[in-house]
């Protein structure tokens, strides 16, 4: 017997079992990345004032500001990648999603080049505790974008993709949970960006 | 009937890799029962400790240190890998895992989980971080000594936490991956007219422990990674300035706080203590309505417990830090917390105990367990009171008396519902009923040895013995007085072993020669019962299911039996 409500909602919830799977899954990913701002708090509360500042004013603002600007372009262009599909439009549907894998190839670029600069002036997590932070939050911010790129890549090269073909609707939803997902990982850049960056 | 449950499965894909949730349900049984046994066996080799300190160890002496002696810090291993492997790799995967998966889904007339392969990703991270916690025991840093609860600054500088914190993130992994599907498949897939107050209470229970796993778990995991970068990448997360350890002044770079850990860990693991509650809560629910032969009483209440027990659960941890000196503002909010959160469980409770007010009781083995755990669950619950008060807590905590507390609660408590969800699903599972006989044989020598390792630690506990000693207090004069109880204990816990023996040739020889049973032979009304015994391949049920009744319609008048099975037409 198949699984319902993969590809028709529930009339009662009104969802599909991919669209709620998701959300629950995002619901989770706030606790996670809760505890570690909880924790910031905790720790700059507990730290001398001004020194939080201090470090953070080692941080380059100018890059994390164009990789701010590439992840909301990328979130812009993972919907438009959505919508193609639902316009049945499947050419236009791979060039949002290359589009989309490209704009996370430039951001994790750039952060890698922050990342060696700092190691470059010898600054490790082991510095401060700022610097701690400041390496756990947005390594882990990191890889939940290679987490989404792994998948963003699996739905672009053609044996991802291959569902299109025979269960379109089915893969638009899976596409609309990545991109819910990918909407997410962008929202945490922005609590992260004036966080770390400009406080 | 669709095409794809005609064509063959290989033995890999069908017992193994499986994604049928039943064989998954099993998998997670299977692997927590022998994970509960052997958690079970490092508590017993700790009672010897207790009981005879400074003796050879028998039989495995070889283990341990010269001469055959434990070593203190192997007694804190054992401890702390005692704690870990209950929890974590036993009772939890056992009540959400393996019940969870394989009740849910069938009480709700679903076909499967909504989502199948994840359901299999989830017994394989379990599984994987199983085998990591196993593989720490023959690390040369050996396993884990910082307690289950993991304090740094202690935890940091501990050999063996390493592989304790990887293991903990599959863990987590595997919790969170196994709870949005259950939540997801309860919302999505119940069967035509199961409405919500139509599903049974372990349905409910599964739902709101779902709940409490998903979002406590994931700070434990933010928590463990900041430890893990505490120890490999020497931050100073939880590490407080000017620390000095072993006569040396550790190089920090400052304003860390070991405290934050604490927060952060009992965040998840006072929620924690609910997931271990709630499904036996609900398990014993299932048992008493059927063998009371009445409706349940209380439904609504029932129900509107768990779901208040879940939400009030997030706001109670820093009851385990009195001690801490977080100040009398944040004590004062948190006992009185504490202290609303023991309502709705005793709710529960008295509408269990209601409930077999003038039933018509049958006492078979799943009833005596389901029975077991009322008293039981009681005891804990009220020797926890003490507990959440900060002014007696300062005194009681870290003692014995602790330990007596959440034991009562786990161990005769959810450990005994689910023996009890054991016998009463095993005839759905395997198409054949356990042995009575052994049954009891099992039932009773446990419940007197259970209160006879758990009842002197109260006593040992007011005496002010500390939990942490290796030789069982000896050292201190104020233990002089209670120290025999040690004994007396650690011969009640090998009996205890001793009692499980019917259940294992119980388990085994029923599967095999156990009298076959129909669809329904506890004559029990819940929809898991109207498929085949057991439930076929894909799909479960061989007729479509729709309900039409309320979850324990027994003995409703002018119905034809003394049960209404919500799956029969009115």
């Amino acid at each position: 017997m198949e699984i319902p409500y993969i590809v028709d909602e529930r009339e009662d919830t009104g969802l599909i079992n991919s669209k709620l799977g998701i959300w629950i899954f995002l619901a989770s990913e706030v606790m996670l990345f809760g505890g570690l701002f909880s924790a910031y708090i905790f720790l700059r509360m507990a730290a001398p004032p001004g020194d939080f500042a201090h470090w953070g004013s080692e941080l380059n603002v100018p890059l994390a500001t164009l990789n701010t600007l590439v992840l909301i372009t990328s979130s812009v262009t993972m919907v438009m990648s959505w919508a193609s599909l639902k316009l049945k439009d499947f050419d236009k549907y791979k060039i949002y999603m290359g589009l989309t894998l490209l704009c996370a190839a430039i951001f994790l670029v750039v952060k890698y080049f922050e990342y060696t600069a700092k190691f470059h002036h010898d600054i490790f997590p082991s510095s401060s505790t700022f610097m701690a932070i400041y390496f756990t939050l947005t390594g882990l911010h990191g890889l939940h974008i290679i987490g989404g790129m792994i998948v963003i890549i699996y739905f672009f090269l053609p044996f991802g993709n291959k569902m299109w073909h025979t269960a379109p609707e089915h893969f638009t939803n899976r596409v609309e949970a990545v991109g819910l997902y990918w909407h997410f990982v962008d929202l945490v850049w922005i609590f992260l960006f004036p966080v770390l960056y400009l406080l | 009937m669709s095409s794809d449950s005609h064509h063959q499965e290989g033995f890999l894909r069908k017992y193994i890799f499986s994604i049928d949730h039943k064989i998954i349900g099993l998998q997670y049984g299977v692997t927590s029962l022998l994970f509960l046994l052997f958690g079970f066996s490092l508590m017993i080799i700790m009672r010897w400790q207790l009981a005879y300190p400074e003796t050879v160890v028998p039989i495995i002496g070889f283990l341990f240190g010269e001469a055959g002696v434990m070593l203190p810090e192997q007694y804190n291993s054992l401890g702390a890998m005692h704690g870990t492997i209950m929890i974590f790799l036993g009772v939890v995967p056992l009540a959400v895992g393996a019940f969870g998966n394989y009740v849910v889904p069938l009480q709700i007339g679903a076909p499967d989980m909504a989502f199948p392969k994840l359901n299999a990703a989830s017994y394989w991270s379990y599984f994987v971080g199983g085998v990591i916690m196993l593989a720490s025991f023959f690390m040369p840093e050996g396993a884990a000594r910082s307690g289950w609860t993991s304090y740094p600054p202690l935890s940091v500088f501990e050999s063996g936490q390493t592989m304790w914190l990887i293991g903990m993130v599959f863990l987590i992994t595997s919790s969170l991956l196994g709870s949005m599907n259950i939540i997801t498949t309860i919302i999505q897939l119940r069967a035509p007219g199961l409405t919500w107050m139509r599903l049974p209470i372990f349905v409910w229970a599964q739902f709101v422990t779902s709940f409490l796993l998903v979002l406590a778990f994931p700070p434990l995991e933010a928590a463990a990674v900041l430890q893990l970068m505490d120890r490999i990448a020497s931050t100073s997360f939880f590490m407080p300035s000017g620390l000095v350890y072993a006569g040396e002044p550790v190089d920090v770079s400052g304003y860390g706080s070991p405290l934050l850990w604490q927060h952060l860990f009992w965040f998840l693991a006072h929620p924690e203590v609910y997931v271990l509650i709630l499904p036996a809560m609900g398990i014993v629910g299932e048992i008493l309505a059927n063998n009371t032969r009445k409706p349940i009483w209380g439904y609504k209440s029932i129900v509107y417990s768990i779901i208040f027990l879940g939400f009030c659960s997030f706001i109670v941890w820093a009851h385990h830090m009195f001690l801490t000196g977080m100040g009398q503002v944040m004590s004062t909010f948190f006992q009185t917390t504490t202290m609303i959160i023991s309502i709705p469980s005793v709710i529960i409770l008295t509408a269990y105990f209601m409930s077999l007010w003038g039933g018509s009781i049958r006492f078979n083995t799943p009833m005596l367990f389901a029975l077991a755990f009322l008293p039981m669950f009681g005891i804990g619950g009220l020797t926890g009171l003490p507990l959440g008060l900060a002014a007696s807590d300062i005194y009681l905590h870290d003692t014995y008396y602790v330990i007596g507390h959440f034991h009562y609660v786990v161990a005769p408590g959810t450990l005994f519902a689910l023996f009890a969800g054991i016998y009463y699903w095993f005839p759905k599972i395997t198409g054949r009923k356990m042995n009575e006989s052994l049954g009891k044989l099992h039932f009773w020598p446990s419940f007197i040895f259970m209160n006879g390792i758990f009842m002197p630690m109260f006593i040992q506990g007011l005496a002010g013995v500390s939990r942490r000693l290796y030789d069982g207090g000896q050292m201190y004069a104020h233990a002089s007085g209670v120290l025999e109880w040690n004994t007396f204990m650690s011969i009640s816990a090998f009996c205890l072993g001793a009692a499980q023996i019917p259940f294992i040739i119980n388990f085994f020889m029923s599967i095999l020669v156990g009298e076959k049973v129909d669809k329904n032979p506890w004559e029990s009304t819940t929809v898991e019962w109207s498929a085949p015994s057991p439930p076929i391949g894909h799909g479960n049920f061989d007729t479509e299911v729709v309900v039409h009744h309320e979850a324990y319609e027994y003995n409703v008048p002018g119905a034809k039996n003394d049960f209404t099975p919500q799956t029969e037409e009115p």
